[in-house]
């Protein structure tokens, strides 16, 4: 597999930003070296997928709206009716999931070179994530692990709360410079480390 | 306008798409009858009151829906998707 490179290029600046004087308010992170990959069950066959990708990826998510999970750099969430994000640091993780789940039981796409992950991670990350995206981030409308799809104007966005105050974002790469910049304009009144 | 999806919950408008009235009747495709394929074109109730329409999570779940919702008040009164719809007629028809 080609190694994905950074989309962010010279908008990538490490380091604080904004008003970090008084301590910085949330930490954004590039998560690298990722497979992001996308699986679809038919209709009657969402049981049958995510006992699948249990199996691969050791995973267990309820049959619910949104229900996900995650476990160090491993995440799962469901972000529409059968429709489900795997996230793995494991470059054959689309060929298991292709093992594991047969045509007759649902559909695989890597998205690996197609999207971009964000962590977004500090104690003003609702605060500052509500700026953009018009859901409720409040830990009992968003709970942990679960995940979400939404837009930021036309940018896409699946977003997964891994706990209290960490979320991670995937965005479209060929947005994901542009969104960086807002998403750090966003943060500039709470100030934000880059890592 | 809040539309509560059957997936995602409560979400702003923005993220949705008109898709229009989903009360019309598509003729017999076979049918060469210009009358009725003009109405079924052109021809829109616009009621002031209750009206079925499809709606497209399009910034969400990306999932199609029928909301019967109030055109002069956009109160809604349901929201389902629109393939437990088509699946509940028979033959897979529109409803």
């Amino acid at each position: 597999m080609a190694e994905p490179l950074s989309p962010l290029g010279h908008a990538f600046i490490t380091g604080d930003h904004g008003n970090s004087a008084g301590g910085v308010g949330i930490a954004i992170t590039e998560r690298k070296n990722l497979s992001i990959v996308q699986v679809t069950a038919w209709r009657e066959t969402v049981p049958a997928i995510l006992t699948a990708i249990s199996n691969v990826t050791g995973l267990s998510v309820p049959d619910k709206p949104g229900a996900g999970r995650s476990a160090g750099e491993k995440s799962v969430f469901g972000f529409a009716p059968g429709r489900y994000f795997v996230v793995a640091q494991a470059s054959d993780l689309e060929d298991r999931l292709r093992k594991a789940i047969p045509l007759e039981t649902g559909t695989i796409i890597d998205l690996t070179h197609g999207r971009m992950a964000i962590r977004v991670k500090g104690p003003w990350s609702e605060w500052v994530l509500s700026k953009l995206f018009a859901i409720d981030f409040s830990e009992h409308a968003f709970p942990v692990g679960f995940g979400r799809a939404t837009l930021h104007h036309d940018i896409h966005t699946n977003i997964q709360r891994i706990d209290e105050e960490t979320f991670d974002l995937y965005v479209f790469r060929t947005f994901a410079r542009s969104f960086w910049q807002t998403l750090g304009h966003a943060a500039a009144e709470v100030g934000y480390h880059v890592q | 306008m809040i539309i509560k999806c059957p997936y995602c919950g409560p979400r702003d408008v923005i993220e949705f798409t008109y898709q229009g009235d989903a009360t019309r009747q598509r003729p017999d495709p076979a049918s060469s009858d210009q009358a009725a394929w003009s109405a079924y074109v052109y021809d829109r109730a616009n009621p002031m009151g209750s009206h079925r329409e499809f709606w497209l999570h399009s910034g969400g779940c990306r999932q199609h829906l029928i909301i019967t919702r109030d055109m002069a008040t956009h109160v809604i009164s349901s929201v389902g998707f629109a393939r437990d719809a088509v699946a509940s007629v028979k033959g897979g028809e529109h409803p």
